[in-house]
């Protein structure tokens, strides 16, 4: 049997924990709402992007010379799986879910025969994945002591893949991000990059009835590129949602948790504390008896 | 029937109103947007949007470059960054020039990609400083 006064410190200390966690459901609430804002806000570029290049890809069908960022370069040899993940932790497994995924995709490509690469965007991500990927990492990233990302950020992400691509370093490019579903559940999700989307011949919009300037072709190359940031520009906004949203719910629990704790500590304290109190009782009615 | 206009850059919608006309910066030439346009995409250089209500304009957005889709009714202008010509800073324009100019001299003219960005961001910088001299909104130019 522990000692009242142990156990008065493990119930302070429990205490202080609940404090903390419940602080930091709030302050994740509160973020979590100005990454949705964030995230809201950056969607009707994406929707009108989407449009443009829908249109405009279905025309590249079947065009030998198509951008490669569109087609791919004919090749699958090389994998590169951006990972992407918060760069703090306290958030349940969110940032373990996403490493499990690039290690599950990563041993299914390799039992293929390819080779894979990881670049790491976020630092909680490149800490799980050094351990025993350190040789396939081939570049990271992380935003620490960033308060939100900037449409800047993931450009520079962008540029940096495609300098790789380009550069022919891998010919594959997948997104791995946690998918916002809702407050509770953010699910891994991949999505290509690169090649991004192919058309198919028979797409119904391939007959596209806009009057293109200055090319189809030259407007693509600058599409393209645009198009690869906004895509990570989205996923970073995801994932910064769903990072305060799974943080809220892991410290929410966290909160329950210790006042479970504290009331079965509670509960100890009083019965050791009138265990003592009979004890003493005890002593002294026997003491009186015996005199 | 008014054109719709809407001004988007990757981080928020900037604007989204009803205008009589407006005209942006292709790569290829201004164009000048009425309802009932064809259909355009466009890339757009660095330069001036000129929103026109009743014959005057009464906005200037400068923008440093973009795409824009043009629809029978609507005019999306999905521009990298916005800033509204009032707001150019000057000294901030020029440094962008310097910059710009140094980039382009030091580009390697074989990697064409290459060579088109640090083209258009030296247009888009020039025209940014142009742009930060250029008549406020509102003024009777029609």
């Amino acid at each position: 049997m522990p000692s009242l006064k142990t156990l008065r410190n493990r119930i302070n200390s429990v205490k202080s924990t609940q404090k903390i966690t419940s602080a930091m459901k709030m302050v994740a609430a509160a973020k979590l709402r100005r990454a949705q804002a964030q995230a809201e806000a950056s969607r009707p570029y994406a929707v009108r992007m989407a449009e443009m290049l829908a249109a405009l890809a279905a025309s590249e069908a079947g065009n030998p010379n198509a951008n490669s960022l569109l087609v791919g370069n004919g090749k699958s040899q090389t994998h590169l799986l951006v990972a992407v993940t918060a760069d703090r932790g306290l958030a349940g497994a969110f940032n373990a879910n996403i490493a499990k995924q690039v290690r599950q995709k990563a041993a299914i490509l390799q039992a293929e025969g390819k080779r894979v690469k990881v670049f790491a965007l976020g630092r909680k991500g490149s800490d799980a994945l050094r351990r025993d990927m350190r040789e396939q990492i081939s570049g990271t990233k992380n935003f620490v002591g960033k308060k939100v990302v900037t449409f800047a950020d993931a450009e520079e992400v962008a540029q940096e893949i495609i300098r790789g691509f380009k550069a022919g370093e891998y010919d594959v490019v997948t997104l791995v991000f946690n998918r916002f579903h809702s407050v509770m559940s953010q699910k891994p999700f991949e999505q290509a990059l690169i090649p991004a989307a192919a058309p198919t011949a028979n797409d119904n919009t391939m007959e596209h009835n806009y009057e293109v300037e200055p090319d189809d072709g030259s407007l693509l190359d600058r599409l393209l590129p645009r198009n690869l940031a906004v895509q990570i520009y989205a996923a970073l906004l995801e994932n910064a949602a769903g990072f305060y949203a799974s943080q809220m719910t892991a410290m929410d629990s966290a909160t329950r948790n210790a006042g479970q704790m504290i009331k079965r500590l509670t509960l100890d304290y009083n019965r050791a504390r009138q265990a003592n109190i009979t004890k003493e009782l005890i002593e002294i009615i026997s003491g009186a008896e015996a005199v | 029937m008014p054109l719709a206009l809407e001004i988007i850059s990757p981080e928020r919608l900037l604007l989204a109103r009803d205008v009589d006309m407006v005209v942006i910066p292709g790569t290829e030439g201004d164009l000048g947007i009425l309802p009932s346009h064809a259909k355009v995409v466009t890339s757009l250089r660095g330069g001036l949007v000129d929103i026109y209500e009743s014959g005057k304009i009464t906005d200037r957005f400068f923008v440093t470059g973009g795409f824009a889709e043009v629809t029978e009714s609507r005019c999306s202008v999905l521009a990298d960054e916005i800033i509204r010509q009032a707001a150019i800073d000057t000294v901030a324009a020029q440094a962008k020039l310097a910059e710009a100019k140094a980039a382009f001299d030091a580009v390697d003219t074989q990697d064409t990609d290459a060579y088109r960005e640090a083209s258009d961001k030296l247009i888009s910088a020039q025209a940014m400083v142009d742009s930060a001299v250029a008549a406020p909104a509102q003024a009777d130019t029609i």
